[in-house]
């Protein structure tokens, strides 16, 4: 995207007034979505993006300046706004050399996978979308309502900074999304469900929209007849997959070092303590398959690793983008991540997920006498400093007798992070994960979320039923 | 730490000449072909975003943007394509993209760009000269300004996680072969602090803001002393009782309900079956006090606007009158699909979204002299106030109406506030909501986002916590 000798000149320039560091953060994204909505393709939507953002830090200051603009003068000019913050400083003559260390992807690691295929044809994505469509309108007369999604970006980053490094990705993300409606006589209910994968139309060759249609518009049918969700603290069955929002909401976004180095997390100070329950050991990993939030080097040019952010119950460590780390003296863990070029980084997770345990799923809902199946999440939402979350369900069934029974309607749930973790007392064997889109500060990421199904010994559940 | 409510809206734009702009969606309309129509909006803007720590800048942003959206109509067929560049080349490719799109598209008499309608443009001024002129050493000035007197404001104050300055300038043009040809330009400004309250080993958080066309008016004392008042009152809370109550919602969240509700009074979700108000215009929907309108003429609206997303006047759009389900909020195409006329109602997400139907500037009829939110207070007696809300986008849906949200704030006793309350979620539906109005405050509050905030208070809610 750029040449070695402009970088230099760029980050040399950023530094002329001084300052620790500077970053040049160049981005070229195209984007392509079409919609299938009421029985028709409404809209197909084609976008592309590039430019570059150029952040200088100066003590305890950063100057961020971004343009579309990547030609030489452009970026000097970027340089030149983002070094504003530095004029106090003693200024002076820097000179920065970057490479020839390349950290880019090795062997196509992260890159090269993500790359493989370009976005589907118009034709073929079409294609998909209409066979969404059908199936979920056959799977029973009360869908009323589908609207199908797919969507592709493909993205190259270059990240070069006045420490020498030079460091460059592709990724190619893909998703479908399917949503129905269904009418009955007790009104409207909405099922859904979506495949993403950093991959390109490949992820066609895994994923069945079928199967995605059927899953979405049996959930909105189900819930026709479904009862009010109850209210108060019952044991609550997370199945395996979508119940691993409940880790990135009660601990991830708690452990990002943003959060711990202003003491505005329940996890501030407490690496070697025991924070959850022994079950529990959670990992977050930018380098797994093509899950959602893959990648082979972060928005800061660090490579994705696996994190151990919780071993047996033991807190282990927390999540780290370059400048935090930096006051630390220490490296980066691999999560410094941006929404595009226009976007300071920030530490974000990647795919975040409990390691399985070794009980049978079955099994874990037989042992419960009553309490709550939670088959699907949605979202939900943390406030790091007291710990106290939300997280929705789309998918619920009571559990009566050791017995998956009646579908309830959806409702939040709500505990408190350290307090929930130490509840968990049943890990299961059958581990999957499911995609999410994260956002913290204005920023989306994409994510992935990760579990087995497991057991909380108690929840609060925010149904209507008295 | 996250909030639910973003001050810095949609985001900003410049200082150029609005004609400039004019002329390039001129230029690109003028390709147009025959037997196709375009749609080009352009959009270019600058933003300024200060956040101070510890009596520094931790980071100054400073940026430009721009950015090109091209809809293209041939035989009923729409396509869409934008770009973040405004460069002559990129243009072409662009409209070319569009067309390509286009010729994918299920034909479908319903779309259509908008046609001039003949209904004025009421003028809003929403353009602050001064802004332009005031020196970046000033706003560095204010947001350390706020972070210290947030800092200082109460001895409990352990941290301020957050003290934001931003300001910004949005310039728009809109050019179809249709007829439309509309510009637009607004500035913005806003202050925003999160402070971490402390007591032993408790934490609690709280936030406040002030927004404003520009610089001057923001202001420092009511965004700190919002701030620390929420976090501090907090200070000891306990989870919260179970069981039926009423529920008194601040402004804020208050302006948050609001928007979930205006989602189901899209013309687009209603024609499309997505909307529990669907068939019941006519109908009684809610209790007779409550009136609901869409005014974005009234200036003194955040989302005031002349002109809607598809270049038509804005207007006054009264949805509910008395209880009773009066209208829907229309674009063009969800208009037509509904055998009516465009409300002048179409919004978009800057130049990378495409139209739809949505509110701009809602409010409530107020209710009697002397309901201020103590008034409001008095009038309920017993209850719970709520004074923040997690967990809107996974608990509430507004195609079926279930709703289920994350609450904190303060038990009513004796018509005052009482002891502070957490982990607890408030449930309905908004249909039974709507129904069970108990007060409306007069105290209308012009916020950010696309209501006005005015105390809320509801009855017959399922409160569950302990």
């Amino acid at each position: 995207m750029i040449d070695s000798p402009v970088l230099e000149r760029v980050l040399s320039e950023a530094l002329r007034h001084g300052g620790e560091f500077a970053e040049v953060f160049a981005e070229d994204r195209s984007t392509s979505s079409a919609l299938l909505d009421d029985g028709r393709v409404e809209e197909l939507s084609s976008g592309r993006e590039r430019g570059a953002g150029i952040r200088v830090v100066s003590g305890e200051t950063t100057g961020f300046a971004h343009t579309a603009d990547l030609t030489e003068a452009g970026l000097l000019r970027a340089a030149e706004a983002a070094s504003a913050v530095a004029r106090s400083g003693g200024g002076g003559t820097a000179t920065v050399a970057v490479g020839p260390l390349d950290r880019g992807a090795p062997d196509g690691r992260g890159a090269g996978r993500a790359a493989l295929t370009p976005l589907g044809s118009k034709g073929d994505t079409l294609e998909l979308l209409n066979r969404a469509d059908d199936a979920a309108r056959s799977t029973g007369s009360g869908i009323t309502q589908v609207q199908a999604g797919c969507g592709g970006s493909r993205r190259q980053v270059l990240i070069a900074n006045s420490e020498g490094l030079l460091a460059h990705d592709q990724q190619a993300r893909t998703r479908f999304s399917v949503s129905c409606v269904a009418t009955g006589d007790t009104g409207l209910q909405t099922g859904f469900e979506s495949a993403a994968r950093t991959l390109g139309f490949e992820l066609f060759d895994e994923v069945s929209v079928e199967e995605l249609a059927q899953l979405a518009a049996g959930r909105a049918l189900s819930k026709l007849s479904a009862r009010p969700a109850p209210s108060g603290e019952l044991p609550v069955v997370l199945a395996g997959g979508s119940g691993g929002i409940l880790f990135h909401e009660a601990c991830g976004h708690g452990l990002e070092a943003d959060h711990i180095v202003k003491d505005a997390s329940v996890y501030t100070g407490m690496v070697g303590q025991q924070v959850a329950s022994p079950l529990v050991t959670l990992v977050d990993d930018g380098t797994v398959g093509s899950e959602w939030g893959t990648f082979a080097v972060d928005d800061e040019g660090r490579p994705a690793q696996r994190n151990v952010l919780i071993e047996n119950g033991i807190l282990t460590d927390y999540l780290w983008d370059y400048l935090r780390a930096r006051k630390e003296g220490r490296l980066s863990s691999g999560n410094g991540r941006r929404q595009t070029y226009q976007h300071l980084p920030m530490v974000r997770m990647t795919n975040t997920f409990l390691l399985a345990g070794e009980e049978d799923p079955d099994e874990i809902v037989a042992q419960t006498p009553r309490g709550v199946y939670v088959a699907k999440l949605g979202g939900g939402q943390v406030n790091t400093t007291t710990g106290d979350f939300v997280f929705g369900t789309t998918e619920a069934y009571l559990i009566e007798g050791g017995k998956i029974t009646e579908p309830l309607r959806d409702a939040n749930l709500i505990g408190n992070g350290p307090e929930v973790l130490k509840r968990i007392d049943a890990v299961a064997t059958d581990f999957s994960m499911t995609p999410g889109t994260c956002g913290k500060d204005g920023q989306s990421v994409p994510v992935g979320c990760g579990q087995a199904t497991m057991r909380l010994t108690g929840v609060t559940i925010g149904g209507t039923a008295e | 730490m996250s909030t639910d409510l973003d001050p810095t809206g949609p985001s900003a734009i410049a200082d150029g000449d609005p004609d400039q702009l004019l002329a390039i969606a001129d230029r690109v309309a003028g390709w147009a072909r025959s037997g196709e129509d375009i749609e080009v909006y352009v959009a270019r803007g600058d933003e300024t975003e200060i956040r101070a720590y510890a009596g520094e800048v931790e980071s100054l942003t400073s940026a430009t943007s721009a950015g090109i959206g091209i809809r293209v109509v041939v035989d009923h067929r729409l396509g869409f394509a934008w770009a973040g560049s405004l460069e002559p080349s990129v243009l072409e490719e662009t409209l070319a993209e569009a067309r390509d799109n286009a010729s994918f598209a299920t034909a479908d008499e319903h779309v259509q760009l908008a046609v001039p309608d003949g209904v004025p443009a009421v003028p809003v001024d929403l353009w602050d000269e001064g802004l332009a002129g005031v020196p970046t050493t000033r706003k560095v000035e204010l947001a350390l300004a706020l972070e210290a007197q947030a800092r200082s404001a109460d001895p409990r104050i352990r941290q301020v996680d957050h003290a934001d300055y931003g300001d910004g300038s949005v310039e728009t043009a809109l050019v179809s072969t249709t007829g439309i040809r509309a510009s637009t330009r607004k500035t913005s400004g806003f202050i925003s602090v999160g402070v971490i309250a402390g007591e032993g080993e408790a934490s609690q958080t709280g936030g406040g803001f002030s927004v404003g066309r520009g610089f001057d008016g923001l202001d420092l004392d009511k965004a700190t002393d919002d701030a620390v008042t929420r976090a501090v009152r907090l200070l000891g809370a306990t989870k919260g009782p179970s069981g039926r109550a009423t529920v008194v919602f601040d402004r804020r969240v208050a302006t948050t309900l609001l928007s979930v509700v205006s989602s189901a009074l899209s013309g687009e979700a209603v024609a499309k079956g997505r909307s529990f108000f669907a068939g019941r215009i006519g109908e009684m929907v809610g209790d007779p006090a409550l009136t609901l309108v869409d005014d974005p003429t009234d200036p003194r609206a955040y989302g005031a606007a002349a002109y809607d997303a598809e270049g038509l006047a804005c207007r006054r759009n009264v949805l509910i009158d008395a209880g009773m389900l009066r209208a829907f909020l229309y674009d063009t195409v969800s208009a037509s699909r509904s055998g009516v006329t465009s409300t002048g109602s179409a919004v978009r997400g800057g130049f990378s979204g495409t139209p739809g139907p949505g509110c701009r500037a809602l409010t409530l009829a107020p209710g009697p002299e002397g309901y201020d939110e103590d008034g409001v207070l008095a009038a309920v007696g017993e209850g719970l106030f709520v004074q923040s809300m997690t967990g809107v986008h996974s608990g509430v849906n507004p195609i079926s109406g279930d709703f289920s949200v994350g609450a904190e704030g303060l038990m009513i006793r004796d018509g005052k506030l009482a002891e502070p309350v957490r982990e607890i979620t408030v449930a309905s539906t908004l249909q039974r909501m709507l129904q069970s109005l108990v007060a409306v405050g007069a105290d209308l509050e012009w916020l950010p986002g696309i209501a006005a905030g005015q105390t809320l208070a509801i009855g017959d809610m399922q409160l569950s916590g302990t």
